[in-house]
């Protein structure tokens, strides 16, 4: 009796350490989403900065043709140096005024171009514009660059930071809803880059893994569950198989992918049709185990009943026990295909890491896919990247989240359905 | 003429036989009624006219890599044969529609034989990865010797461009690799083990319903977390955080330290071990918990000289699954380990993994004969091989201590 209170004081503790090891985990949890989410918000909205521009049409059509042609070829580069010239009208010598030009984004001169194609009367006018500005001016803006560190340890020196500060006095810069970085490809600068490319490669590789997985581990297991002969050999071997291809690392699938589809049967590398057979593959094991573990729970009463009635056995299957269990087939299938999703590894292999900035159209256009663009991104040292990595993972998670809760929602039906 | 519009021909064919095969047998069932239903004549008619074309055309695939490769017009030849095969099956089974064909019972033969058919390729899939792993480490092999690559301890991989050139022999020893994948998977189960462990004795011994009901969805979204952005993360906070914290103390710490990969890894590997001690500690007879609380033990003391001696199988098979997990993890280790290999167990140096040497290997362009993709594949046939025989174990023990609680 003398050590009953060290025994509780070790039972305090102990309880304690459990208490210590789950805050831990929920902190780290929390820090990951809160440091993703301090680096990436930003960049939900880009620096946009107002130009008026002149359209002249001594150098955009001089002969007044009115032909989109001719038009195409002519210096758009010229009408946003002009503006901005005309702008700062202070700004003398050659250097500078290159500089002054940098501060707008490169992307502004294909900007006013596709303007002058969808608006051909412009030609002749003055229209104020927002253009795109550079990185580093929306990252100043964003407030993501020190104003008051000494000019040699900023991005952007004096003279840039006292243009920028005329533009914010004169409201002529401005912050918008990030429209680019939904609707673009990659890019080299960090301004113009966008999800949008690797997103449609996503989508295409995911359609592809579900119209592959999703059948085929459907019918393995109803086959298996409904059909194969107990207490075989045969059938024990391919348990065992689907068991182990569950664990199998997924970048050797990558080389499966590699060695079999591209160089065996000469598929074309980077492409969303192999990354789709690779992942789906790989998401198959999960999906028959979850798939058998759905039809074993549908109470064996339904089946009976069919049989007893005099249905065949397909009949009984297909018509009674598979459209209970289906809810929970979609789950393990949601789930296989949130797995996909978030996969990087075997798509490294097979090539579908690239710097593409074309958004791909078809299933066999070189193409990246989400989590590659944000392993991409992330090895990009600059601060604009940096923001876009976050926003791409935050756009990942979301689509994770979401498939997530479908899968338990069908959970919830079918649980209760059984119930 | 490619294949998409062959297979939509096909099926539209398809279509048309499904109805004409129903159409034959409601006017046979004006007489007197059928063995099968309408709909099954309809069904067999089709399946078997496009099984027939379709088995046709993947034959023809395979070859035409091989065979037919000049004919520029086989595409259309394809076309013609595959159609004419369809009609004459479907003329075939057409006729044979009468009032005892068992149309049925041939379907139902089919769709068993389809549901076994997909049921063989997770069989095809493992056969698969053995052969092409194997098939190209044999050529790594025959150029340079096993024991060379399972034991030296020099890896460089860089072939040379010329014959005399300085260290002209590219270097294949595995070993740093391997301590370099030890080494980060046994730091991240310094982190997994203990936390995960301890979490999950916590939830199912002491928390309340409720807080189990909050808490355990949320460590699980940790599972759900992709891993490039655990890369990421380790990348632009975990990294950064270690290697200043070495700098207040005077340590030299690399940017990419196996410590700050092996941290991450152990983050995500977290929810992993306690889902499966959770399911393990459940798995404990309440007699056995009762008899020692009732002798007067602690909870605690019960924990620790009864369910954790009864779940210990259990548990090490969780250990296991887990570190099979984290030798095989890719992303984490490509963004926040080493690229060049170092012998060495110091947790604040850089080291490479197998993985990230996998990666190295073949990402960008790659000449497929050289020893050096073919290296990659030797060490994906280590890959697959260890994490094979560590689930092996680890699902053997975890089995067997379910059966002796059952």
């Amino acid at each position: 009796m003398n050590n009953l209170k060290s025994r509780l004081a070790k039972e305090k503790r102990f309880k304690l350490y459990g208490i210590a090891s789950i805050t831990l985990a929920l902190f780290l949890l929390s820090l990951l989403f809160v440091s993703i989410f301090s680096q990436g918000y930003t960049a939900f909205q880009e620096t946009k900065i107002q130009l008026n521009i002149n359209f002249s049409e001594e150098i955009l059509d001089p002969n007044k043709t009115k032909d989109w042609e001719i038009i195409k070829k002519s210096n758009f580069s010229l009408l946003v140096k002009n503006s901005v010239n005309e702008l700062f009208p202070n700004v003398s010598g050659r250097s500078n005024k290159r500089k002054l030009k940098k501060i707008i984004s490169s992307s502004a001169e294909y900007q006013l171009r596709d303007y002058v194609k969808n608006n051909i009367e412009v030609i002749g006018t003055n229209q104020k514009i927002w253009v795109l500005a550079d990185d580093d001016v929306d990252m100043l803006i964003k407030g993501h660059i020190n104003r008051i560190l000494p000019e040699d340890e900023r991005r952007i020196d004096n003279d840039e930071l006292k243009w920028i500060k005329f533009l914010e006095s004169k409201k002529l810069i401005k912050k918008f809803f990030n429209k680019t970085f939904f609707t673009s490809g990659d890019s080299s600068e960090s301004e113009q880059s966008g999800i949008l490319g690797a997103f449609i490669g996503s989508l295409f590789a995911l359609s592809i893994t579900l119209i592959l997985s999703f059948p085929i581990g459907i019918a393995t297991a109803i086959y298996l569950e409904e059909f194969a002969p107990k207490n075989n050999k045969l059938i024990d071997f391919v348990e065992v198989n689907i068991n182990n291809l569950a664990a199998v690392p997924s970048i050797i699938f990558g080389l499966l992918g590699l060695a079999i589809f591209l160089n065996f049967f000469g598929m074309p590398r980077s492409v969303p049709l192999v990354g789709g057979m690779v992942l789906s593959l790989m998401t198959l094991p999960t999906i028959i185990i979850s798939s058998r573990a759905a039809l074993k729970s549908v109470p064996p009463s339904i089946k009976e009943g069919a049989l007893g009635v005099g249905a065949s056995k397909i009949q009984a299957v297909f018509h009674h026990v598979v459209p209970v269990a289906l809810p929970g087939m979609m789950t393990g299938t949601i789930i296989g295909l949130a797995q996909a999703l978030g996969e990087s590894a075997p798509l490294l292999i097979i090539g579908m890491v690239a710097f593409i900035v074309d958004i791909p159209q078809t299933m066999t256009d070189p193409a990246t896919a989400l989590p590659i663009q944000i392993y991409l991104w992330a090895d990009t040292p600059e601060r604009g990247f940096v923001e876009r990595t976050s926003a791409a993972i935050m756009v990942l998670l979301v689509f994770l989240i979401f498939m997530n809760s479908a899968a338990i929602y069908l959970r919830k039906k079918f649980e209760k359905d059984i119930g | 003429m490619n294949i998409t519009t062959i297979l939509i021909i096909i099926g539209l064919l398809g279509v048309s036989a499904y109805y004409t095969g129903i159409r034959k047998s409601l006017v046979l069932r004006e007489e007197r009624l059928l063995h099968s239903t309408p709909v099954y004549h309809g069904a067999i008619l089709a399946v078997n006219s496009s099984l027939a074309s379709i088995l046709f055309i993947i034959i023809w695939i395979f070859l035409e890599k091989n065979i037919f490769l000049e004919l520029s017009s086989s595409r259309y030849i394809l076309f013609i044969i595959s159609i004419l095969i369809f009609i004459l099956t479907a003329i075939i089974t057409f006729k044979k529609i009468k009032h005892e064909f068992k149309a049925r019972d041939k379907l139902e033969k089919i769709i068993e034989l389809f549901l076994l058919a997909c049921s063989t390729l997770a069989v095809l899939v493992t056969i698969g990865i053995v052969l092409s792993v194997i098939f190209e480490s044999n050529k790594f092999f025959s150029a340079v010797p096993i024991s060379d690559f399972l034991f030296g301890t020099h890896w460089s991989p860089q072939m040379p461009i010329r014959e005399d050139q300085v260290g002209s022999t590219g270097a294949f020893g595995a070993v740093p690799l391997f301590t370099g994948t030890f080494l980060i998977a046994f730091i991240a189960m310094c982190i997994a083990g203990p936390i995960g462990l301890m979490s999950a004795i916590y939830l199912s011994e002491y928390a309340s319903k409720k807080v189990r009901d909050i808490v355990k969805p949320l460590t699980e979204i940790l599972a759900g977390i992709p891993t490039v952005v655990y890369g990421f993360f380790a990348v632009i906070v975990v990294a950064p955080f270690i290697r200043n914290a070495g700098q207040h103390f005077g340590l030299e710490i690399a940017s990419e330290s196996a410590l700050a990969a092996g941290l991450v890894m152990g983050v995500m590997i977290i929810p992993f071990v306690s889902s499966i001690s959770d399911d393990v500690i459940n798995a404990v007879p309440q007699n056995l918990k009762n008899g020692s609380l009732g002798l007067g033990a602690t909870k605690s003391e019960t924990i620790k000289k009864v369910i954790i001696p009864a779940a210990l199988p259990g548990i090490i098979g969780g250990l296991l699954l887990a570190v099979s997990r984290a030798i095989g993890e890719t992303m984490i280790v490509v963004m926040a380990a080493g690229m060049s290999a170092n012998l060495t167990a110091n947790p604040f140096e850089a080291v490479t993994t197998v993985t990230v040497q996998i990666v190295v290997l073949l990402v960008g362009d790659q000449e497929f004969d050289s020893p050096k993709t073919m290296s990659a594949f030797a060490l994906g046939l280590v890959l697959f091989c260890v994490t094979l025989i560590l689930n092996y174990i680890a699902l053997h023990i975890v089995r067997k201590y379910r059966e002796q609680y059952e």
